[in-house]
């Protein structure tokens, strides 16, 4: 029974990799850049939706203390959350990554800039708030299903479920619709787009809309599952998505659901064997032995040159 | 013995078979062309022969040597050369640099000497400077030695390149659409330069073009394929008259 | 004689820092920011062989300078210091003059072989997959150290003193900062001798096209490998020296933040420019410095700072020219072969 167990948290784990590597894989799709801030952006979410739901339920001693009912809060807070993270991460994009572009930078330019724009968040938000973590309140009762030994808790149905439906919608947005196809179009050629009359930069915010908005969902479930927040909580789960939107095959949606949930299973099969310390470890070089094997990742696709 | 031999060469890209049973033997100084509609396969001959691709089946002999297995770089250090359809010069380094670098496999020294400029390592990079200069003062380059290729009008480019693949001081240069964006001024040039690196180097050409001016001035043998395959190989007079080649790239008369 | 100008410039500039070390003029402060502007320059030159000169993304560079100090840190240690499980020290400390160096060297190989992680793969994919490669392989290096218990793990790696001050028994004067110069000194100069000769150039011509390159006689499968495995070993030396200026490491120093920090020097100074990449890495050095009073504030500073330049310049501070491209005039004064 202990093995089910053990997938669960896999999958739990999986799918906040998979939500953060969604986004990390939309903006790469889109525009070939590797956006670095993007599990910081993360962090940001998890801060907003702290903020939301403190004033919310009135507990944090801030002056908008409304004393709201804590299921009321959630379902407010989701939405409230993802649309400020998703103006963070359209924020990056006007402000440092556009007028690069424009200038015709070199894209390693523009990759920096993304790790810089990565260090102001973490660093803001250290320097502003203080090393002291934040404790994010309860907003749903936790309630512990006992299958046959394997213990489920709501909370980690629900954290699996919404990756799964996000994977979803954001695999009909990009399969299926108008604007799902102009932002294929895009990552096959940035300069032909505007002249088939596509407007190029409303695609791009749409873009950083989705992927921010995914990982302010994701900061939201994180600080559900785990309640303490600290500004360098995006960094190492940010970097970590990123590999495994990579060994999924960057710029494939599904790539990046069945890479985060490869990271998930391995992390958590190590665990399972071995001592914790040698997580990372066994993970990263799993991931590199993956990519010396199929350097494209799993869906990835070789990119053919002509001459 | 003869200079290039290919026998059966095919090449399948997945269902698609680009190259069928591809066959020409070509000895010591020759003058050749490969001509046929777009998208017959031309290129990928070349890029089999440089050893860009291997072969699904067939040979490729070069001086009585079996090619198959080689990386493009060993292939050229056999004395293969070539030109590119679109220019691919290094476009950051300047032209003295571009025919510089083409002499890589016979560099002649190693890492070691180049940390420590041994006697050996300054001699070879005068010989290599020496190579260069005197292609550059021979093709009429000297004055843009230093200058980048993407600031050189594209009918300099064209001669850059040719100029960089005679560095590899091949045996066989192939030449993929030289003349392709010129203008008839620049196509006259390279008619005379081609025709110039002919008498003077012991060199055999084979060039795919598409401009019949060029191929018919210049080319005593002309290869013509279509769909992979060899419709007819003869004199520029036979292949003008060859009902099978008009048919090819005119269609059926019966319109 | 006038075109050994800069050469000689070169070598007074290091006598009178020495001198200026040995007595007292330069605070230990200072001395150590020297120091740490000399490694800076040896991590992003020998970064710029890879992500300028051949164009490709390597984000892992502090995993390689962990590999040559903890490897040059574990000779040294062996041979001059007592250590609770490496045993009493194998050699008297009058040999540290000679063992110094020699475990630099014994560094900067160790940190080329892991090289070959990142140049194999090298062969088949490039850009930002290869990029990916060289983040894990960052990671991996942290974390094995991390879980070698036999030095330190986390807590780090200590007794690395004992060298310089084997050294100071010899003669009194500041080894260490010796060390450091000359080690800048050879970098750059065998990465300009590298660069310079043909060979070298085929780095360049992989950046600009490398089908052009393969085609036309370059073995790029070679070249990727010395640029690898010479950019990495290299960056071992500067992580030897980085030990032992401070006497102990941790893998935390090394860890992204350290590659990202390289990487910021190189993107300064100009991709392609050894001269721009070495000012670049005495500006980032002395701006890291001049900023310290803004404590937490300073990691919010430096990269609004660095994205605001890249907005007006983002071809770096050089470019890809070199400093004798910009000031003609400074040829007369050096020849270089």
């Amino acid at each position: 029974m202990e093995i089910f167990q053990h997938i669960l948290n896999a999958l739990q784990f999986g799918s906040f990799y998979a939500l953060i590597a969604l986004g990390y894989t939309l903006v790469y799709g889109v525009l070939r850049l590797i956006n670095f801030a993007h599990g910081d952006i993360f962090m940001v979410g998890a801060y907003i939706a702290f903020f939301v739901a403190v004033s919310l339920l009135g507990t944090g001693g801030l002056p908008l203390g409304t004393g709201m009912d804590p299921a009321l809060t959630l379902a407010l807070t989701v939405p409230v959350t993802m649309v400020l993270t998703s103006v963070v991460g359209v924020a990056l994009e006007r402000t440092m990554y556009r007028p690069l572009r424009r200038k015709g930078a070199n894209r390693l330019y523009v990759v920096i800039t993304a790790l810089m724009a990565g260090l102001i968040l973490e660093n803001g938000n250290l320097a502003l708030l203080g090393a002291s973590r934040k404790r994010f309140p309860d907003l749903i009762e936790k309630v512990v299903w006992n299958l046959g030994g394997v213990s489920i808790t709501n909370l980690k149905v629900i954290v699996i479920v919404a990756a799964i439906l996000v994977f979803l919608l954001l695999e009909f947005i990009v399969t299926k619709t108008k604007i799902g196809m102009a932002m294929r179009g895009i990552s096959y050629d940035k300069f032909a787009i505007p002249l088939m009359g596509i407007p190029l930069d409303t695609i791009i915010v749409f873009t950083f809309i989705l992927g921010s908005g995914m990982a302010g969902l994701a900061g939201i479930l994180f600080a559900m599952s785990y309640p303490i927040l600290e500004p360098y909580m995006g960094a190492l789960i940010g970097w970590k998505a990123f590999i495994a939107a990579v060994v999924g095959g960057i710029g494939d949606i599904r790539g990046a659901i069945v890479g985060g949930f490869l990271l998930g299973f391995i992390e958590l099969g190590v665990v399972a064997v071995f001592p914790s310390t040698l997580r990372d470890l066994f993970a990263f070089s799993v991931l590199l032995g993956i990519l010396w094997l199929r350097p494209t990742g799993i869906f990835g696709v070789a990119q053919t040159t002509k001459i | 013995m003869s200079l290039l031999e290919i026998n059966g060469l095919t090449r399948r890209f997945g269902g698609l078979i680009a190259v069928n049973d591809f066959n020409i033997e070509l000895g010591e100084h020759e003058l050749v062309a490969l001509i046929g509609p777009n998208g017959a396969g031309k290129t990928t001959v070349f890029n089999l022969i440089s050893g860009f691709y291997q072969p699904s089946e067939g040979s490729i002999k070069l001086k009585g040597r079996d090619t198959k297995g080689l990386r493009p770089h060993q292939v050229t250090g056999l004395g293969v050369a070539r030109t590119f359809q679109g220019i691919r010069l290094w476009g950051n380094m300047h032209v003295l640099d571009n025919i510089r670098i083409a002499q890589h496999y016979r560099l002649g020294y190693s890492l070691v000497d180049c940390f420590l400029r041994t006697k050996n390592y300054v001699h070879r990079e005068k010989e290599i400077d020496r190579i260069a200069w005197e292609l550059l003062e021979a093709m009429d380059l000297k004055d843009v030695a230093f200058e980048l290729p993407r600031n050189l009008p594209y009918g300099v480019q064209r001669r850059v390149e040719i100029a960089r693949a005679m560095s590899v001081k091949p045996s066989l240069l192939l030449l993929d659409e030289p003349a392709a964006g010129l203008n008839s001024a620049d196509v006259e040039g390279l008619i005379k330069l081609v025709r110039w690196i002919y008498d003077n180097f012991p060199v055999t050409i084979w060039m795919i073009e598409h401009q019949m001016k060029v191929v018919m001035s210049l080319c005593s043998r002309i290869k013509v394929i279509d769909f992979g395959t060899t419709i007819a190989d003869g004199g520029p007079e036979d292949i003008q008259k060859n009902p099978t080649v008009i048919k090819a790239y005119l269609g059926d008369d019966t319109i | 004689m006038q075109k050994k100008t800069v050469t000689i410039a070169v070598f007074a500039a290091i006598a009178v820092i020495v001198a200026l070390a040995q007595f007292g003029v330069l605070s230990p402060y200072h001395v150590s920011v020297i120091m740490f502007m000399g490694v800076n320059v040896i991590l992003a030159t020998s970064l710029n062989l890879v992500n300028g000169y051949m164009g490709e993304f390597s984000c892992g560079h502090g995993g390689f300078m962990c590999v040559g100090a903890y490897v040059s840190s574990l000779c040294t240690v062996l041979m001059f210091s007592k250590n609770a499980i490496l045993g009493a020290p194998l050699l008297p400390p009058s040999l540290a003059l000679i063992g110094f160096p020699l475990a630099l060297v014994v560094g900067s190989a160790f940190a080329a072989v892991a090289g070959l992680v990142v140049a194999i793969p090298s062969f088949k994919t490039r850009g930002d997959y290869l990029a990916i490669i060289t983040l894990a392989a960052n990671y991996i290096v942290i974390s094995a150290i991390n879980n070698m218990e036999i030095i330190g793990g986390p807590r780090g790696f200590m007794g690395m003193s004992a060298t310089e001050v084997g050294m100071k028994s010899l003669v009194d004067i500041p080894w260490v900062l010796i060390f450091v110069l000359l080690g800048t000194l050879f970098t750059v100069w065998i990465l300009r001798r590298f660069v310079s000769s043909t060979l070298g150039k085929g780095v360049p011509a992989i950046c600009q096209d490398e089908i052009a390159a393969e085609i036309m006689s370059v073995d790029t499968n070679r070249m990727k490998l010395i640029a690898f495995m010479l950019s990495s070993g290299i960056a071992g030396l500067a992580g030897g020296l980085f030990a032992h200026i401070l006497g102990y490491v941790n893998p935390q120093s090394f860890d992204i933040m350290r590659s990202t920090e390289i990487m910021v020097m190189v993107y300064l100074g100009g991709m392609g420019s050894l001269s721009g990449t070495a000012l670049a890495a005495i500006l980032f050095t002395l701006l890291m410095e001049a900023l310290r009073f803004l404590d937490v504030w300073k990691w919010v500073v430096i990269p609004l700072l660095l994205i605001l330049l890249m907005q007006f310049r983002p071809e770096g501070l050089m470019g890809s020219k070199e400093l004798a491209d910009l000031f003609p005039k400074l040829r007369k004064y050096y020849s270089f072969k």
